[in-house]
């Protein structure tokens, strides 16, 4: 059984200029220890669809489908059913970690709550795992420096903080939401070796949701490309990458500059990403899609398996798409 | 005139003084140095790179360029004239000359001006006497050049897209025709699909108007598909300057290989099979830079000498300069190419 099942989850906002629908249709599983990399622009519905999963939609969201926790129904459960499970086995992390961490309580009263609530440890007993924990994540001298506020931090030691934090309740899923996009490149590549290394040593499944990638292609076993709050593609990182069966796929994976090749002009998509107000009807990516056809228009392409592992949204054949 | 560079930059210097918070009057105030000794040279119609993590000091080096930010020691000669010592007219002439596009398209534009006015803007405020037809014309004739429909001359900034209002912002830096436009990281902010449509039009007007560029980003996978000329910086210091090519395949300085490294590649492939050495530790406070060279705090080739003397430049290949007097003689390849080979494609 999976760990987590999506299926047919939907996302609507209401707003005052009417109804946003951001995530239309969309299924997927994680099992135990899987990665899999959500990848998408903005209005991808991509964080709308982790933030549904685990009940933390703006006021103004409302989800339906279902989303299955170890078999047990959770979409729209009431807060405090909800609370146990992503105290203790669903946790997140989220782009700017001085926003994520209470700027006037210290490191270590922020993370010794969380072992003293959901645990029920002794303050003692808590700050001894605290610190066992930051020492995880490799920050410097963290018997000393957990005393400190999280202004005293740098961003790249912030993030790690949060991870720590995140993994204190030794959570079965962990869902990271752009978890570099703040941070310098060279500190980018310490977090991201960071979350490979916990992963590894706490097993935790990850869901990275992100529009870079060059990270999915180091991480993630598995990857969802997502446009205009549908699934376009899904399936193992490097099947993604190497034969791309979607034409946004392969237009995303031209339109990025490569440090490994030279060219002159870079391959675009044209257009603009899609405004989400606007109810669509077809297929979201149609209006930039070079190899669109009449029935794109009208008919939402369903999403269709290939082989054992892919699944792809395309009115055209593979074929015709590479 | 034809064999002075544009642009040329000898030892710049900026410092910021700052006022600690609740500090007596009678408190020193601190100094940071955000550009600690920067020299380049700018051809006319060349791109340059300049490329650094958060608190490079990249910035800084464009801002006192355009002389928004006054320099604090060194020269900065445009067209053979020092830029900090020109009078009031030279000055008018400069600041028509060199324009810039900033990093976030909506911030830099006025949202109760219409964008036929903000283009124009320049334009009516440097040579007010210019006839309104005239300007329309040119608006026009540029908003079509940036991709943008005339007929929108009469919207707001608010109803275009991030990559809209980028074209927008490159359109009112080109008005003046310019010969120098400084980009302050002009696609960080926008989608990927978008990125590589602005990439591709500002290398194109570059190339058509044959106007010079200095481009600024910290993502040196941007950097290098634009530039002719990279420059790496570090905490307000050159840590390595080549051109694009020679930099990404043969870095000599630590700080370039680790940057090189840290750059993920959007292939599984690729990116398993590469080397990672992960660069350790942040970046010091630039309040309190350290001694001899600034790297060397999170440098992997360290040695006690680096605490001592500030690095020299050293010309390590035919226009190529790093400032590390440790690794000067070493040639390491395939920091990236290691496995599938250099996909080349040019038009």
């Amino acid at each position: 059984m999976a760990l987590l099942e999506i299926n047919d989850l939907a996302v609507r906002f209401e707003t005052n200029d009417g109804i946003v629908s951001a995530v239309n249709g969309v299924s997927f599983n994680v099992n135990e220890g899987d990665t899999l990399a959500i990848v998408g622009e903005s209005g991808s519905g991509k964080s709308q669809t982790a933030f549904a999963a685990i009940g933390l939609l703006a006021r103004n969201g409302h989800a339906t489908g279902s989303v299955k926790w170890d078999g047990q129904e959770i979409l729209n459960l009431p807060e405090s059913k909800l609370n146990r499970i992503r105290s203790s086995e669903i946790a997140m992390i989220f782009q700017d970690p001085m926003t994520s961490l209470n700027p006037f309580m210290r490191v270590s009263d922020q993370m010794e709550e969380v072992l003293t609530l959901h645990r029920g440890m002794s303050r003692r007993a808590a700050r001894v795992e605290c610190v066992r924990m930051l020492d995880a994540v490799r920050i410097p001298d963290a018997a000393a420096r957990i005393t400190m506020y999280p202004h005293e931090f740098s961003g790249g030691m912030r993030q790690r903080i949060m991870i720590a934090m995140s993994l204190l309740c030794r959570p079965r899923l962990l869902i990271a939401d752009e978890p570099t996009t703040a941070l310098d490149v060279t500190v980018q590549a310490q977090i991201m070796k960071l979350l490979r290394d916990v992963q590894d040593e706490f097993n935790t499944a990850l869901i990275l949701i992100t529009h870079d990638l060059g990270i999915v292609a180091g991480s993630c076993e598995r990857t969802m490309v997502m446009y205009g709050g549908r699934i376009m593609e899904r399936g193992p990182t490097e099947e993604i990458f190497e034969t791309p069966t979607h034409p946004y796929t392969l237009g995303l994976l031209e339109a990025v500059p490569r440090l490994d090749r030279r060219e002159e002009v870079l391959p675009t998509i044209p257009g603009e990403p899609p405004d989400m107000m606007r109810d669509v009807r077809g297929c979201p990516f149609e209006p930039r899609c070079p190899l669109r056809i009449d029935r794109c228009t009208d008919d939402t392409p369903p999403l269709e398996r290939i082989g054992e592992t892919r699944v792809r949204a395309c009115h055209r054949s593979p074929e015709e798409v590479r | 005139m034809s064999d002075m560079p544009l642009l040329k930059v000898e030892d710049l210097r900026v410092t910021f003084s700052i006022r600690p918070r609740g500090a007596w009057p009678w408190t020193p105030s601190l100094h940071l140095q955000a550009v600690g000794g920067i020299s380049f040279e700018l051809e006319k119609g060349e791109t340059l790179g300049i490329v650094g993590e958060s608190g490079s000091g990249k910035s800084t080096v464009a801002r006192a360029l355009i002389n928004t930010v006054p320099a604090s020691g060194g020269r900065v000669l445009w067209n053979g004239q020092d830029l900090l010592q020109m009078g009031s007219d030279a000055r008018r002439r400069h600041r028509q000359d060199a324009q810039m596009v900033f990093q976030d398209p909506l911030a830099a534009l006025n949202p109760r001006m219409k964008v036929g006015e903000i283009i124009a803007e320049p334009l009516t405020t440097h040579h007010p006497d210019t006839p309104r037809a005239e300007v329309k014309r040119r608006v026009g004739a540029l908003m079509e050049r940036v991709g943008l429909l005339p007929n929108q001359i009469n919207r707001y900034p608010h109803e275009f897209s991030g990559g809209q209002c980028q074209r927008i912002g490159i359109a009112r830096a080109l008005i003046l025709n310019p010969d120098l436009v400084i980009c302050d990281e002009p696609v960080s902010a926008l989608d990927v699909s978008v990125q590589a449509q602005v990439i591709n039009l500002l290398s194109e007007l570059q190339r058509d108007l044959g106007i010079s560029l200095i481009f600024i980003a910290h993502d040196l996978s941007v950097v290098k598909h634009i530039s002719d000329r990279i420059l790496v910086m570090y905490l307000g210091r050159a840590m390595e300057t080549a051109d694009a090519e020679t930099l990404i395949d043969r870095p000599v300085h630590p700080y370039t290989r680790s940057l090189v490294q840290a750059v993920p590649i959007p292939d599984p492939k690729v990116e398993l099979a590469r080397e990672h050495r992960v660069l350790e530790g942040d970046l010091p406070s630039p309040l309190r830079p350290p001694s001899g060279c600034v790297f060397r705090t999170r440098c992997p080739r360290a040695l006690p000498a680096c605490a001592e003397a500030v690095p020299e430049m050293q010309e390590v290949g035919p226009g190529h300069f790093s400032w590390c007097p440790v690794t000067a003689g070493e040639v390491v390849k395939g920091l990236i190419a290691s496995v599938s080979g250099v996909r080349t494609v040019v038009d």
